[in-house]
């Protein structure tokens, strides 16, 4: 029961204050411009490959990929950062702002709290993910049938990779809880979490697709995980071509692995501290 | 309402690292009265309630409401009414604030309104409280005290800040929740804030228990000091040195330390003086409290 009050009280706290359309708003910019834009350009250096050389642009799709799928996961494959962002926040703001005291006034079991968000945040990082996959549908789908290419809208298959794409932005919300939880200092978060996506993730990805021992390892990173979950992305194309990732389940787990874990630990040091 | 309940602290320490912000403190707070918990900044007071809300975790003894800590309050803002340091999140308007925690705590809607408009901040409601005034900011924590209509009320502070005309309201507020028999304890680093509208006084120094008893009774521990004034200042001097009292001249008259107005009178009578001022300082009080806090010290 009161978890339920809980999570009630924790949806109004995000839709209180205005972060949550900041940064769904530039979600969907995000991924507007990359995917509309590699949509378009891809089907043009696709359709004109004498032009694309000339130009000395190499588009490095190798020959044969189908170009829907990789558009599409543009939500997911760059727009993970959101929902952990916003999962983040909403631990850390609560630091930040010193409002754990009212909260844990109002419930003095702090685990039902936490708990409370970790589920919201899941449902706030499938809503994200929903707004994300509209978005790169709608911009790719146009710039793919713009060059008379194939959207796949028409395929199962592909609206089975959107909800799979959802699924990991929801559970990228909970990592965001959990990595709040781990680390309450709001900008000492935010720089970890940029800093992790942007940079470390992606090199650590690329270094250990060079020997078959560091691949096996570099398909637990969560956003290699992330991408096995879909199924498809930009970094997988770009990786030197190992196709060892884990299966769509396996990704799925381990991303849930994290964010339970990384919640459970925070719950158990950070959370539990005096609030002074 | 739900009843009002003592609060009871009972051997309560507790350290920070090698800081021992409260020493072994033993005190009861009554039902039906106003008590002032009184001691200077960094005296533990602050300490003291967030461990009894829960909030900090005690080196040692217990902190409870009649028995039942506040983590097994089985319905916590209906049972105790807290406004601590005033926190929030400076983008979020003041009914979503208590909206959010209503929420939590499972308490009707309807009830922000009420509790907004007995504070008097209802039409500001919708605004951020970024965009507050620290008086308004502390009728909001007020009203977040009672939204769950509760018997206990634990203020940390809550007249800083006040313009004159809030402190009045505050005074009223205080004296009318405890007169519907609730339980009401009142942090202040200054006596003479609080003492026009508390019963009792806990007064506490360095962590530890200095007095806990009601007003009056620290009234009486208080040292005389008397001011009288003549329209013939110079017969009145005589009058004094005759009667052998020490004095000093203030701007009102002579203020004569040590003693009641009735040693005073006794000697203005006997030298034939007309007396145009007799009364007892009232500073006597917020003396005799320094005194008690000071001596905490040593």
């Amino acid at each position: 029961m009161s978890l339920l009050r809980s999570i009630a009280s924790e949806f109004q706290k995000v839709f209180t204050t205005r972060m949550w359309w900041l940064l769904a708003l530039l979600l969907v910019g995000y991924v507007l411009v990359l995917a509309g834009g590699f949509g378009a350009f891809l089907g043009w250096a696709v359709r004109n490959p004498d032009a694309a050389a000339a130009t000395g642009g190499n588009t490095g799709v190798p020959p044969g990929t189908e170009l829907a799928p990789l558009i599409y996961t543009f939500a997911s494959s760059i727009g993970y950062v959101f929902p952990v962002l916003l999962g983040a926040l909403a631990v850390t703001g609560e630091f930040r702002h010193r409002t754990l005291t009212p909260t844990f006034l109002a419930e003095p079991h702090r685990s039902i709290v936490l708990g409370g968000k970790f589920v919201t945040q899941l449902v706030v990082g499938a809503g994200l993910g929903v707004a994300a996959f509209a978005t790169s549908v709608g911009s790719g789908a146009a710039a793919l049938a713009a060059f008379d290419f194939d959207t796949g809208l028409d395929q199962g298959d592909t609206w089975a990779l959107i909800g799979r794409g959802v699924l990991a932005m929801a559970l990228w919300g909970g990592i965001g809880v959990g990595l709040g939880a781990l680390v309450p200092n709001q900008v000492a978060a935010i720089v970890i979490v940029i800093a992790f996506t942007q940079f470390v993730e992606p090199i650590l990805r690329l270094a250990a697709s060079f020997s078959d021992v560091t691949a096996s390892i570099g398909r637990f990173l969560p956003g290699a995980a992330s991408d096995a979950l879909v199924g498809a992305s930009f970094y997988s194309i770009m990786s030197t071509g190992s196709s060892s990732s884990l299966d769509w389940w396996q990704g799925g787990l381990v991303l849930l692995g994290i964010a339970v874990v990384a919640t459970v630990i925070g719950g158990a040091t950070t959370w539990r501290r005096d609030v002074t | 309402m739900a009843g009002g309940i003592p609060i009871m602290i009972e051997g309560l320490t507790k350290q920070f690292g090698p800081v021992t912000a409260v020493d072994d403190l033993s005190f009861t707070v009554e039902p039906g009265r106003v008590t002032g918990f009184l001691g200077p900044n960094g005296a533990g007071k602050t300490t003291t309630l967030r461990v009894l809300l829960g909030l900090v975790r005690a080196t040692a003894g217990t902190a409870t409401f009649g028995g039942t800590p506040y983590h097994d309050l089985p319905r916590p803002l209906e049972t105790v009414g807290t406004a601590l340091e005033a926190t929030f999140h400076p983008g979020r308007t003041a009914r979503h604030h208590l909206k959010v925690y209503a929420t939590a705590a499972g308490l009707p809607a309807a009830r922000v309104q009420q509790v907004l408009e007995m504070v008097g901040i209802a039409e500001f409601a919708d605004r951020r409280v970024g965009g507050y005034s620290l008086g308004m900011r502390q009728r909001l924590s007020l009203a977040y005290t009672l939204i769950g209509d509760p018997g206990v009320f634990v203020l940390d502070e809550p007249i800083n800040g006040l313009d004159p005309e809030g402190i009045k309201w505050i005074r009223g507020f205080l004296q009318a929740l405890a007169r519907e028999g609730r339980t009401v304890l009142v942090s202040s680093h200054l006596l003479s804030e609080v003492q026009q509208s508390v019963d009792d006084v806990v007064i506490i120094s360095k962590g530890r228990l200095i007095k806990s008893g009601t007003l009056s009774s620290l009234e009486l521990e208080a040292a005389p000091r008397t001011i009288v004034d003549s329209p013939d200042r110079e017969k009145l001097s005589e009058a004094l040195d005759e009667a052998g009292l020490a004095y000093t001249e203030g701007r009102g008259g002579f203020i004569v330390d040590e003693h009641d107005p009735g040693v005073v009178g006794r000697a203005a009578f006997l030298g034939g003086v007309e007396l145009s001022a007799l009364h007892r300082l009232k500073s006597g009080l917020e003396e005799s409290f320094l005194t008690l806090v000071g001596g905490g010290e040593e």
